[in-house]
């Protein structure tokens, strides 16, 4: 049985409430890059289906990023109400970096967002192409800073303890960790992945509905291309993720690998179930050598065990080793749809009104939370893979808590922000998911080109 | 040397702490006032047109808290440790309501059948943020329990019933902004139902700030020790104070749409001023001085070169210009 401490109510809120903030950024990191992208399209040959299509994830854009905003104010607080002691400690080291995130990024998106929104009509074309760019390069930022943030937490250096205080002697090595430099690519992956296909299943999903086919055929080329030229960068810097974590989290490593005992060579486990007191699994399905080629690229390498980690400094098993094998399934699903649909979705073969097959749509249609899934399990890895350090390390978590705070306390917050979560998260989903059923140019019929409009007409059941 | 330098910092980044909590009070202040002003007002149509004017800013108005909450956690950091403990539920319902209303005001036009819902999540958001800074400001005035840098008292110390008439009064103040900025911004009927609010919520907000004003000095808390013997941190307060106030009533009466918004902007600004000259050196009086909870030298540079005398001033100067995109009366939000 859990014991309910405020440890724990302040570990699970974070937990929650970070983790419904992140859905938001990974999707309107790479919403903002593919507005811009857009933009600049229609700017440059001035093809209506640019600027349909702009208008309409336009309006989804909205609904993800005010959700994005208004949920990332709470994580610039909990720092300080949660846990204290780690900000008082810290504060000399993550607030300067956190601070350096609301000046370059938060300000820079949030102000230009109004421009995106509203300012169309009131200013020039470049301008408002500026100001789309804007949004994109502040959300581009605030990844920065917020990696550097927490792979510091991860990886601590450049800093000398004065008392209790962790004190910065290097901002360069903060900031050049090259930990930092794996970790950040990483995430602006994952986020241009998740939406690439979002937009792909979207133009998939029309496909199969048989409408909107110039908008479809758009959507598809662009995202499935998008990601297929993205996903092998991602698989190799992903590779790199797993070596710094194997050199510098031995405990975290061991957890994802599963493995209690050092092998060599070292199998690969895909399933397991750990029996932690006694220090195996009760239950596991692994492949030989195969562990020894991931970890290190060889056949015959000797790979550690949790058992070489003192049982004080082990991470929780399941989540780690079952969000790594998430994540990375997520990976794999990515590579086959984009790799497969390219081929696929060929312009010549689209503009020769071959549309893919059904089950291929189907299956990129039904992939749109791939990235998201993906990029929720990473960070679940990384975070409680980390345990029990809140600076991996360093600082224990159970020390950073806030002192004054009370069981109660604590749940009462809990429960404020899974109330209001419960409520505002259906709803934005179900107004983007409106969103898209009414499909793209359906407000700004006015402006539609023709060939759209006997499109349409053309369709046996309309929309 | 090296002391004195860092003593220039911690003024530096004092004083830019006082600036965001500025801009963060006049921007987000008139658009929390408007959300509140939006739920005293039933007609769709004004409630439209009211929405209108402030779309297009309050995003960027609201961010104005983050960097309030990043500066404090990168330069003052056990400041920012030990209030956000003190003020742990507070900050709770504080964040709950922004969320709330600024998700309502997303949602509220693509629903019709929950629009009420929306529109009271909008409303009621509005209120309750404004509330719970006011009443965490006078709970500041009060003094909050700290004992070697850490904060002992309890969940609930902050509600007093001194802290909810300051809640009160920053829910009457804001709302004053928002009237000010609705002048501003609207036309005809709207315009002049905005006048009518103004002048109640000028008379509303004076008597909050006097009962306060005279709780304070009553209650004899700590920083009303100050205030003896320096007759300029109440003067400077109060002339500014009145200088607010009748340029408030003036342009009400002569129907001066763009002064009000200032004047009443002025009348925060002897309000902050009061405040600050009272606590200043101390960020806690008694407990605690900016220059000692003032992060190391090193933290405080990093963040200088960059973030403040780059970033900073780009900051004010693209937020100016987006107000400028989107100065004059305000257009309808379909465009």
């Amino acid at each position: 049985m859990l014991e309910f401490d405020p440890v724990i109510l302040s570990r699970i809120q974070f937990a929650f409430t970070i983790t419904f903030h992140v859905i938001f950024p990974s999707f309107t990191i790479g919403l903002a890059a593919w507005l811009t992208t857009l933009e600049g399209l229609s700017l440059a040959t001035g093809r209506p289906v640019y600027r349909r299509l702009f208008d309409f994830w336009l309006k989804i854009f909205v609904v993800a990023f005010v959700m994005g905003v208004v949920s990332g104010i709470v994580m610039a607080f909990q720092f300080g109400t949660n846990w204290s002691e780690l900000a008082a400690r810290t504060g000399p080291i993550q607030g300067p970096l956190l601070a350096y995130e609301s000046f370059t990024a938060f300000l820079l998106e949030a102000t230009f967002f109004g421009v995106l929104l509203f300012g169309r009509s009131r200013v020039p074309r470049w301008f408002y192409f500026l100001s789309c760019f804007m949004v994109a390069f502040g959300t581009s930022l605030s990844t920065f800073w917020i990696l550097a943030n927490n792979s510091w937490m991860q990886v601590p250096v450049g800093y000398a303890l004065e008392g209790q205080q962790f004190v910065p002697t290097s901002w360069s090595a903060i900031l050049t960790n090259d930990v930092l430099w794996v970790r950040f690519p990483h995430m602006l992956l994952a986020a241009y992945l998740t939406t690439a296909f979002c937009v792909a299943a979207v133009g998939a999903w029309y496909a199969l509905r048989r409408v909107h086919a110039e908008d479809s055929r758009v959507m598809l080329r662009m995202g499935l291309g998008l990601a297929a030229l993205l996903i092998p960068f991602q698989l190799v810097i992903g590779h790199l993720n797993g070596e710094y974590v194997e050199k510098h989290q031995p405990s975290k490593f061991t957890a994802i690998e599963g493995r209690w005992e050092t092998e060599q060579p070292a199998r690969l486990l895909l399933l397991a179930w750990p029996d932690e007191a006694a220090e195996r699994n009760s239950f596991e399905i692994g492949v030989p050598v195969l562990g020894s080629f991931f970890d290190s690229l060889t056949f015959d390498s000797r790979e550690p065990g949790i058992r070489t980690v003192p049982a004080e400094e082990r991470p929780p098993f399941l989540i780690p080793f079952y969000g790594f094998r998430a994540m990375v399934g997520m990976g794999l699903v990515m590579l086959f749809i984009s790799w497969v649909g390219s081929v696929l979705v060929r312009r010549r073969r689209m503009d020769a009104g071959k549309l893919p097959p059904k089950w291929f749509l189907w299956a990129t249609a039904l992939s749109f939370p791939s990235g998201f899934i993906a990029v929720v399990a990473g960070w679940f890895t990384a975070e409680v893979g980390r345990q029990p350090w809140v600076v991996f390390g360093a600082l224990r978590t159970a020390d950073a808590v806030t002192p004054s705070l009370g069981t109660a306390t604590a749940l009462t917050s809990l429960l404020i922000y899974i109330g209001l979560y419960s409520i505002i998260f259906p709803a934005g989903t179900y107004y983007i998911h409106r969103t898209i059923k009414r499909g793209p140019g359906n407000e700004t019929e006015a402006d539609e080109s023709t060939e759209v409009k006997i499109h349409r007409r053309a369709l046996p059941f309309g929309q | 040397m090296e002391t004195i330098w860092q003593f220039d910092l911690v003024h530096f980044w004092a004083a830019a702490l006082a600036f965001s909590i500025l801009m963060y009070v006049l921007l987000d202040g008139f658009d929390l006032g408007v959300g509140m002003l939006f739920g005293i007002s039933g007609d769709a149509g004004m409630r439209d047109r009211m929405l209108s004017t402030i779309a297009p800013v309050w995003d960027g108005n609201e961010t104005w808290l983050v960097v309030i909450g990043t500066v404090l956690f990168g330069a003052f950091p056990v400041v920012y440790a030990i209030f956000l403990s003190a003020f742990y539920l507070p900050v709770a319902l504080l964040l709950g309501a922004l969320i709330l209303r600024g998700v309502s005001m997303e949602f509220r036009g693509r629903s019709t059948q929950r629009r009420w819902l929306w529109n009271l999540g909008f409303s009621g958001g509005s209120f309750a943020a404004a509330f719970v800074q006011g009443a965490a400001v006078g709970a500041l005035v009060k003094g909050i329990d700290i004992d070697n840098g850490q904060y002992v008292g309890g969940p609930w110390d902050w509600l007093s019933p001194f802290a909810v008439v300051c809640g009160l009064g920053l829910v009457a103040g804001y709302a004053l902004l928002g009237a000010a900025w609705l002048v501003a911004k609207t036309q005809d009927h709207l315009r002049e139902w905005s006048y009518r609010w103004l002048l109640r919520l000028l008379v509303t907000s004076a008597i909050f700030i006097a009962i306060s004003f005279a709780w304070t000095l009553l209650a004899g808390l700590d920083i009303t020790a100050r205030w003896s013997g320096q007759p300029m941190l109440v003067l400077v307060p109060a002339g500014l104070f009145l200088i607010g106030i009748a340029g408030t009533v003036w342009s009400w009466r002569v129907r001066a749409d763009r002064l009000a918004y200032p004047m009443t902007a002025l009348i925060f600004l002897a309000a902050f001023t009061a405040f600050l000259l009272s606590f200043w050196p101390w960020i806690l009086p008694g407990d605690l001085r900016f220059d000692q909870a003032a992060a190391p030298p090193a933290s405080l540079e990093f963040m200088f070169y960059g973030a403040g005398i780059i970033v900073l001033p780009i900051v004010v100067l693209y937020t100016v210009g987006v107000y400028w995109i989107f100065r004059g009366k305000s257009r309808p939000l379909s465009e």
